[in-house]
């Protein structure tokens, strides 16, 4: 496996409570599940993906974790195209034109 | 000495780690039994109007544009009775330097945490407001951390809170994310504790005398148009500040006579707190699930003592569902040409309908408008509801059920709101308040306070208790 160098910029993963250490009043499904956290800052050592490592966050924090990916990507966007909203604009033309919408 | 990091062992240092972490004695408001001194807490531990506006205009925060919506007046107008369709306003919150009203409640937070010395803000929070903490954070110099709650179980996030959390990662800040439940305040406990910064709660005085200014500006900039004060001014409500912020400063600028409106999204059925109902829902803020706990139990917050307490302010409350805003984003976008977030048009939803039953000679202000992208934007929000197994389609939107579907009207006719039993979550309120206390009698003095707290006259809560069975 590719090793990932010290001072990369990683995001990591933890689990911050198992399931039996968990709050009493929560759902049950949330009950069944831990609480885990992620996070990004720069590798301390080199490493491998799905190591225990230790990262430094943007406030200078020393937080550990499991080693998940270099270089994170946000990888939010539009989705995936909603056909339903495309005539909402013309409908409201239509009314505001004063003639009967079409939509 | 290493401090133990147990979960029940962080949560009993909680009233510890907060007073460092926010530096208000909340104690010394405390009256005898449940009340406490509202006012002068506001007073002694928040800023004036005047301090506040300095603060925000040295920021670039404020004095957003308040713009007249004539198309979406016109098309409510079409449905409207003969003399009736009140005139539509919005207030431009987006313009804010991290594109949300949420900069006004950042502002003095930050403000304050500077000129005391700390050198970093924390913030819990899933919303707008990670960013508006990082943006003034950055003004002033300050580290910043974020701690959401962002992905259930299987690792799937919220688009709207994934793009906010890159917004904070933006202006430099620290995220941390979380997976579903309550106990993400144990992890904001030990950031707290481990770092020594701020707390810059969104339910702290500094936070709410933030947003006084912009009910303030909306009565100055109402009065310079129209030369009166605004019929109705509506505010989306979660955890109540916007709406007690809001009132807060109308009621400063005079502007007695406004109705201050809360809206929110209807939620019901969908528990907050479930991994798996946690992405069937396409609203993270501004929906039932905040909105009711918190009005009918302010002190659930992080302090001690919450300053956003609707109950004092609200005259009215109205639900409307996740299609009817989603429905009312486009049309804001259609026909007149502002392209915003979901979330801060629940408002806009509500004064479209209520717009049809006040008079045309009236006029309604929306008070908040908020920054859209990718993830935080009807498209992605509804395209990630039907990958999570929600349908949609266009339909009669009363007959929306959260979790299950999501129905943009298929006329805008349509969009009706649908009022909420104000007497009903007042009573609530008392009844939580005896639960949590204990309570077998209310004192004189308990009683003037929660008059105060639920804007009712003596006689009125008086018959509240009766048909509670709750001496005073």
């Amino acid at each position: 496996m590719e090793t990932i160098k010290k001072g990369s910029w990683v995001r990591i993963y933890d689990v911050v409570l198992k399931s039996t250490e968990r709050s009493p009043n929560l759902p049950e499904d949330t009950k069944k599940v831990p609480l885990e956290m992620w996070n990004k800052g720069f590798l301390q050592k080199d490493a491998e993906i799905g190591d225990r490592v230790t990262v430094k966050t943007l406030t200078n924090r020393l937080v550990e974790g499991k080693l998940l990916e270099e270089n994170p990507t946000y990888t939010h966007s539009f989705g995936k195209f909603v056909p339903e909203i495309l005539p909402i604009g013309r409908q409201l033309k239509d009314i505001l034109r004063g003639g009967e919408e079409d939509a | 000495m290493h401090k133990d990091t147990s979960y029940e062992a962080v949560m009993s240092r909680r009233g510890e780690i907060m007073k460092k972490a926010v530096g208000i004695d909340y104690g010394s408001f405390e009256l005898a039994g449940v009340a406490f001194d509202y006012e002068q807490m506001m007073r002694k531990t928040g800023y004036s109007l005047e301090q506040v506006q300095k603060i925000q205009r040295s920021t670039g925060v404020g004095n957003t544009p308040l713009l007249e919506l004539k198309n979406l007046t016109a098309l409510a107008r079409k449905f409207s009775p003969k003399g009736k369709g009140a005139r539509i306003f919005i207030k431009d919150e987006a313009s804010n330097p991290s594109g949300s009203y949420k900069a006004r409640r950042a502002s003095t937070s930050v403000y304050h945490a500077k000129k005391n010395g700390y050198k970093g803000v924390i913030a819990a929070t899933s919303g707008n407001y990670g960013a508006a903490v990082a943006s003034q954070a950055a003004m002033h110099g300050l580290e910043t951390i974020v701690i959401q709650e962002c992905y259930d179980s299987r690792g799937v996030g919220q688009p709207e809170i994934i793009e906010k959390a890159r917004k904070c990662e933006a202006y430099g800040a620290e995220v941390v994310q979380l997976t579903v439940g309550p106990e993400l305040f144990y992890t904001f406990l030990t950031t707290l504790e481990d770092t020594g910064y701020f707390n810059a709660s969104l339910y702290t005085p500094f936070g709410i005398a933030g947003v006084e200014t912009l009910g303030y500006e909306i009565a100055m900039d109402f009065r310079e148009l129209e030369g009166k004060d605004p019929d109705a001014v509506i505010c989306t409500n979660a955890g109540g500040g916007n709406l007690t912020g809001t009132a807060r400063g109308l009621i400063k600028a005079g502007a007695e006579n406004t109705r201050i409106i809360g809206a929110s999204v209807d939620l019901s059925g969908l528990h907050m707190a479930s991994d798996t109902e946690f992405n069937r829902k396409s609203f993270t803020t501004g929906h039932t699930g905040f909105g009711m706990p918190y009005a009918t139990w302010p002190d659930r917050t992080d302090v001690p003592r919450s300053a956003a307490r609707p109950l004092r302010y609200m005259d009215e409350y109205y639900l409307v569902s996740q299609g009817e805003v989603f429905f009312m984003t486009e049309a804001l976008a259609q026909i007149e040409g502002l392209e915003r977030g979901p979330a801060g048009n629940t408002s806009l939803a509500v004064a479209f309908s209520l717009a049809q039953e006040m008079d045309e000679d009236q006029t309604i202000v929306v008070q908040e408008t908020e920054y859209t992208g990718a993830g935080k934007h009807l498209q992605p929000q509804l395209s990630f509801a039907r990958e999570n197994g929600i349908e949609i389609f266009r339909g009669n939107p009363q007959e929306e059920i959260p979790g299950k579907n999501i129905i943009l009207p298929s006329h805008p006719e349509l969009i009706k709101v649908r009022p909420v039993d104000l007497k009903k979550m007042k009573t609530s309120y008392v009844k939580n308040t005896v639960k949590k206390n204990a309570i077998e009698q209310f004192s004189q003095d308990e009683m003037v306070f929660l008059q105060e707290e639920v804007k009712l006259d003596k006689v009125k809560l008086e018959a509240i208790l009766k048909d509670l069975s709750i001496k005073y």
